[in-house]
């Protein structure tokens, strides 16, 4: 009877225990929450760390950058979400516009990401950077005959060229620098030249083309580079042997550059800690962070004195177009339908 | 009365989502419209028809012949092969366009080769361009005529064998019977099944996507994504859901003129024992079809596998595995339980605002993932933020957001994609039972309650466990609506797979897709036991 009486007490104590801990557990441990457009691989690492270094627990939801948010305007003013990560700079801007993004002034972070990576009024911040290279056929094309994207559209290049689908970010992206830069009519001519010298109908993905160059189906692809590097270092001996056939070429070199895009990240606006938040974004920035892209995803770094991966180094450095990518974003509707109208895929 | 509102009531919420993404057509049309129809309109349109036609072509071919050979012939194996050929169903679409795109693009094996045995070059030579839109019609035949072959293959196993028999005693052959006479008896199954490969062709963006094939689903991404326009990209889906609603109404039509009802599934057909040439192509045709759909994708992902395994099967794989049974078994108990009500209900008291309310909670099927879960996101999230908005001016505390990102909404966006496919299983086993069986039990006193457990239930056993397992699959494999909806840290194995393979990184993907495959077989050949000794204990 006294045992009974005893056992029932230390469960009483027991559960009120529990309930105090349930009640004001969240109050103790620190959380943020995540929405990542970059893939689980490609970012939880560095969040582990993260939490690892500060004990702050880090929750993430990853998926598509429109759909995320679509979840955060949904939401609303209630979203869990502390954070918006996405793979370019069209989301970003899309989320400041549609109001789901807060300000945030750090002057660490705007020391660490140049001007033109982040947004103007700091709503977001560049975290890497991703170039879309030229790809050559090793043996088919002779590397001084490549200069610029826009060079692409002359009838030289008639049914030598791959390139993904109109639908792709980095293909919108890249057609809302011309489109920036070379004025509507100039790009509207552009774009019906280079569908015109397309080898097939677009399909598949950048590694796709790569392979399509390799196989001889095309002489030149156009990439972000990270894919080639992704081929050089696979554990497929096929996608090994097809990297081994082409070369890499950083167009515009002798104008404004290459065209870059950013993955980057921003503080919502339903966030109740702006400040931790913004720590996150800042750990995100910082060196050791900046090589982790750089090595496990051969990105490279938005902050210019951090050093690129052995393989990135191998291929030397180029000159990055320097065009603030918040206005890409801003361009990327138009640059879709001027796709639309030159019936590229 | 109780079951009349209940039964619209249950329709319209599951239908809810559909309807927001409907009532898309009342907001005002965007400029863009002009651009979209000036564009590329037009091309969605034409291409979405080819592949719907192609898809019904194939999925009908594939699906009715095997359905037929298995349920009515004997052949040298018959047994195994009858449920080898619902392996296909296991295999995402998308993935099994991966892996044939690996095997036959220019840069595959199979190019490969021959060019190198006849040393031909880049030109010298015809080989059929798979990442096309012939390649896309194969492709979701080859994984989704199982639906036809399932349905169609439980209703000539349930067809009285007398019909059959009556028929050949009157002098008809073998084709004229099958023509003339099973055929149009398994109809409404069939249509059944051939309207579920359709809207799931009508749904699918992963395989057109990569593809490169312009139809109405990349189109609305295109709008979404690229365009930035989720209203017009709504009513694009809107659109799209028109389809749909002359799809079911064609199909309800046909089902209407055409209602058989067999008395019992008593005297199934004996099965005629095919020989010599006949057992060899029957033989030949199955097992070729199980190799396309499913051992040759699989046997590349096993390869895939072995490459990859050893970094893929961490600890994280096997919470992978538990999330995504438990997300299939409870969706799909749900579907079932939904889909009885609704289908006996509209059994029970036929009107048109039942019969309508339960059509619009079928079309969940046809929309793509995504366009659902943007109509559980705005109706959940709307509902919470009332919800916070209310308590706090009466308690002045903040609820937050009680179903958004929690598995309730992801559940029910499940609910809302699939209850389709477990009702029309169950429609077609309820229009197999004669109605005058229920008048009967009712005239003798029977509750609805009861009519539907003694009566319909040991009839339906078939059609039920078929519901079950074909929501289940589909659920395992569901991707674009878990990656939106799903609440935080919570990762199954599709999202695994799909983040592997849309990185391009389809070894590292192939250890996550055969998981699924092989979870996806369990229940099949669970089922295919369970059928078989179901026919068995008639015959």
């Amino acid at each position: 009877m006294k045992l009974a009486y005893t056992a029932l007490q230390s469960a009483i104590r027991t559960l009120t225990c529990a309930l105090l801990l349930a009640v004001t557990a969240p109050a103790i441990a620190q959380e943020l929450n995540v929405y990542s457009a970059r893939q689980e691989a490609l970012i939880k690492p560095l969040l582990d760390e993260f939490s690892a270094q500060t004990g702050i627990t880090i929750n993430l939801v990853t998926g598509k950058g429109d759909a995320l948010l679509t979840r955060l305007q949904a939401e609303g003013r209630n979203s869990p979400a502390d954070i918006l990560i996405t793979s370019d700079a069209g989301r970003l801007v899309r989320a400041e516009q549609a109001g789901v993004l807060l300000a945030q002034t750090s002057p660490e972070l705007e020391a660490a990401v140049p001007a033109h990576l982040r947004s103007p009024q700091n709503f977001w911040y560049g975290l890497s950077v991703r170039a879309r290279a030229l790809v050559y056929n090793l043996a088919n094309v002779n590397p001084d005959t490549l200069s610029t994207y826009e060079a692409l559209a002359q009838p030289q290049w008639r049914g030598r060229i791959c390139i993904r689908s109109s639908s792709n970010i980095y293909n919108q992206s890249l057609v809302a620098s011309m489109l920036a830069t070379q004025g509507a009519d100039k790009t509207a001519a552009w774009l019906d030249g280079l569908v015109a010298n397309f080898a097939r109908p677009p399909q598949g993905g950048d590694r796709d083309q790569i392979k399509a160059v390799a196989a001889g189906l095309c002489d030149v692809a156009v990439v972000n580079s990270y894919y080639l590097a992704g081929m050089m270092t696979s554990n497929k001996e096929a996608e090994r042997v097809a990297a081994a056939k082409v070369g890499i070429f950083w167009p515009n070199q002798d104008d404004r550059g290459t065209h870059v895009n950013v993955s980057g990240a921003g503080v919502t606006a339903a966030s109740d800690q702006p400040e931790l938040a913004v720590q996150l974004i800042t750990f995100l920035t910082r060196d050791a962070s900046q090589q982790w892209y750089a090595e496990t995803n051969s990105e490279f770094p938005v902050r210019g004195n951090v050093p690129v991966s052995e393989l990135l180094a191998t291929w030397g450095t180029f000159k990055a177009d320097p065009i603030e990518v918040s206005e890409l974003g801003k361009l990327n509707a138009q640059a879709v339908m001027a796709m639309d109208r030159a019936r590229w895929k | 009365m109780a079951w009349r509102v209940g039964l619209v009531l249950t329709a319209i919420i599951v239908a809810l989502p559909v309807l927001v993404i409907g009532s898309s057509l009342f907001t005002p049309f965007s400029a863009t419209w002009r651009h979209i129809l000036d564009t590329v309109l037009a091309d969605y349109v034409l291409n979405s028809l080819a592949l719907m036609v192609g898809v019904g072509t194939g999925t009908l071919l594939l699906g009715v012949v095997t359905a037929w050979l298995c349920a009515t012939c004997q052949f040298t194996g018959r047994k195994l092969l009858s449920w080898a050929l619902l392996l296909p169903m296991a295999l995402p679409a998308y993935i099994i366009a991966y892996t044939y795109t690996g095997l036959l693009d220019f840069a595959g094996p199979v190019q490969s080769s021959l060019r190198s045995w006849f040393d031909w070059d880049y030109g010298d030579y015809f080989f059929p361009e798979i990442r096309s839109l012939g390649g896309a019609i194969c492709m979701l035949s080859l994984v989704l005529y199982p639906y036809v072959y399932l349905i169609a293959r439980v209703a000539f196993t349930n067809q009285s064998g007398a019909a059959l028999e009556a028929a050949r005693s009157l002098g008809a052959g073998r084709w004229r019977t099958f023509f003339q006479v099973a055929l149009p008896m398994a109809r409404p199954a069939i249509v059944a099944g051939l309207s579920l490969a359709l809207m799931e062709t009508l749904a699918d963006y992963g395989t057109v996507d990569y593809f490169g094939v312009s139809t109405f689903t990349t189109g609305i991404f295109r709008t979404w994504y690229g365009l930035g326009e989720l209203s017009t990209a709504a009513q694009l889906a809107a659109f799209l859901l028109l389809f749909v609603f002359i799809l079911m109404a064609i199909e309800n039509a046909s089902r209407k003129r055409m209602q058989f009802h067999t008395t019992s599934t008593r005297g199934g057909i004996k099965r005629a024992q095919l020989r010599g040439r006949n057992a060899a192509l029957a033989t030949g045709f199955c097992v070729l079809i199980v190799t396309l759909g499913f051992l040759l994708p699989a046997l590349q992902l096993v390869i895939w596998a072995s490459i990859s395994w050893r970094t893929a099967l961490d600890s994280q794989f096997w919470h992978l595995l538990w999330n995504s049974l438990t997300l299939a078994l409870i969706a799909s108990l749900i579907c079932l339980l939904l889909a009885l009500f609704l289908g006996y209900g509209k059994r029970r008291y036929p009107g048109a605002a039942q019969t309508g309310a339960v059509r619009i909670a079928a079309m969940g099927y046809a929309v793509p993932g995504t366009v659902i879960a943007v109509g559980v996101l705005i109706p959940f999230g709307a509902l919470d933020n009332q919800l916070d908005a209310l308590v706090q001016t009466l308690f002045g505390v903040s609820t937050g957001l009680l179903l958004s990102g929690t598995l309730v909404a992801l559940i029910f966006a499940y609910v809302v994609r699939f209850l389709s496919v477990s009702l029309q299983t169950v429609e077609s086993g309820l229009n197999r039972i004669k109605p005058s069986l229920d008048e009967a039990a009712r005239s003798l006193g029977s509750s609805n309650e009861r009519v539907l457990r003694d009566i319909h239930l040991p009839l339906l056993r078939g059609s039920l466990l078929t519901a079950l397992l074909l929501v289940f699959v589909d659920v395992l494999k569901e991707l674009p609506t878990t990656l939106i909806l799903r609440p935080f840290n919570f990762n199954t194995l599709a999202v695994r797979t799909f983040e592997l393979a849309s990185d391009e990184r389809l070894a590292d993907a192939a250890l996550p897709a055969l998981a699924i495959v092989i979870i996806g077989l369990l229940p099949v050949i669970l089922l295919m036991r369970n059928l078989d000794k179901g026919a068995a204990s008639h015959a």
